[in-house]
């Protein structure tokens, strides 16, 4: 009579992958969702700004953008300021205003991200402003990127 | 020989190759997605003025007027100052009431005027404006602290409008001059 029978469990050992597609794909879903596919080409050239009291936008769906730092050019050279919207450089500052008119009728609670180059003259940034205000998109947020760790 | 019975077969589509396709995907995305937050400056533009529109009149001790020309030199009430005193410019100013005869009656009537120059640089104009916010933010940590004993960005967001109503935010931001270039 054996009287130490090695025991063993009945149930199997196998761990079951039956529902890891399903596992897969709601990770796969929450990633498409977040994922911003269009990015911008940038014809202009940005240097942020830094600064410390800034917030965060939370809602990127809302934002929409405005660059304005000196244009790119062949060469690694820049030219003068330039102001970008979407993908085109905008010559006739005039044209911001409807534009930006068009955007916030498809968007009502738009907000306007300025990119500027840390540079660049107040004088362009208050032009875009004014044409801001008359298209009525009053929410601005300037750009700025947080201090690095260990400047101030 | 039509009576012949047909063996069935089970219409399937292979599904084991289904996990391997759902990884890759998951992959590409992991890969492509960029979680980086926009971070910046917020500030609400006024409307634009209706022509004929005068300006509110606003009383002289209620406004802290600060300039930058175009070299980055700061006047802040027609002295002289450094980007680095202004937050506490801002602050005395704002959370003065009506001890200094020159400085704001209340926070509530107090605006502060940003003006510029058109060939100021864009930095400079953030720096001024980061300190001006530092000193918004500093009066709301403060009274949050007093009344409710947590720093300002804790608090429920109904509690921080009671402290955004006590301390408004009221940047002004100069009509650009005509004709200057």
């Amino acid at each position: 009579m054996p009287a130490f029978k090695k025991r063993k469990a009945n149930t199997s050992q196998e761990i079951p992958t039956a529902s890891m597609p399903d596992i897969v794909f709601i990770l796969l879903i929450f990633f498409m969702v977040t994922t911003v596919l269009r990015e911008v080409t940038l014809k202009v050239k940005i240097d942020f700004v830094h600064a410390k009291n800034i917030q965060k936008i939370e809602q990127k769906r809302l934002v929409s953008y405005i660059f304005i730092g000196p244009e790119k050019l062949k060469g690694n050279k820049v030219g003068n300021t330039a102001i970008q919207i979407d993908d085109a450089i905008i010559n006739d500052k005039s044209n911001i205003r409807q534009i930006m008119y068009d955007k916030l009728m498809a968007q009502p609670k738009l907000v306007v991200s300025l990119r500027v180059d840390k540079n660049a003259e107040m004088g362009v940034v208050t032009d875009v402003k004014q044409e801001l205000r008359k298209a009525g998109t009053l929410r601005i947020n300037y750009s700025t990127k947080p201090y690095p760790k260990g400047q101030i | 020989m039509f009576l012949e019975k047909r063996t069935k077969e089970e219409p399937e589509i292979p599904s084991a190759s289904l996990a391997d396709i759902a990884f890759l995907l998951l992959i590409f995305f992991l890969v492509t997605t960029t979680i980086d937050i926009d971070t910046g400056i917020g500030l609400v533009l006024p409307p634009p003025p209706k022509p004929n529109q005068k300006p509110p009149p606003i009383k002289q001790r209620n406004m802290l007027k600060i300039l930058v020309n175009q070299q980055g030199n700061i006047l802040v009430n027609d002295k002289p100052a450094s980007v680095n005193e202004i937050q506490q410019k801002a602050v005395n100013f704002i959370d003065n009431f009506g001890k200094d005869p020159h400085l704001s009656e209340s926070p509530d009537k107090a605006v502060i005027s940003l003006k510029t120059d058109r060939k100021t640089p864009y930095r400079i104009y953030i720096h001024v404006l980061d300190k001006v916010k530092g000193a918004y933010a500093e009066l709301r940590n403060q009274r949050a602290r007093q009344q409710y004993g947590q720093p300002f960005d804790k608090l429920p967001s109904s509690k921080q409008k009671v402290i955004k109503k006590y301390f408004p935010e009221k940047i002004s931001e100069a009509e650009p001059d005509k004709g200057a270039s």
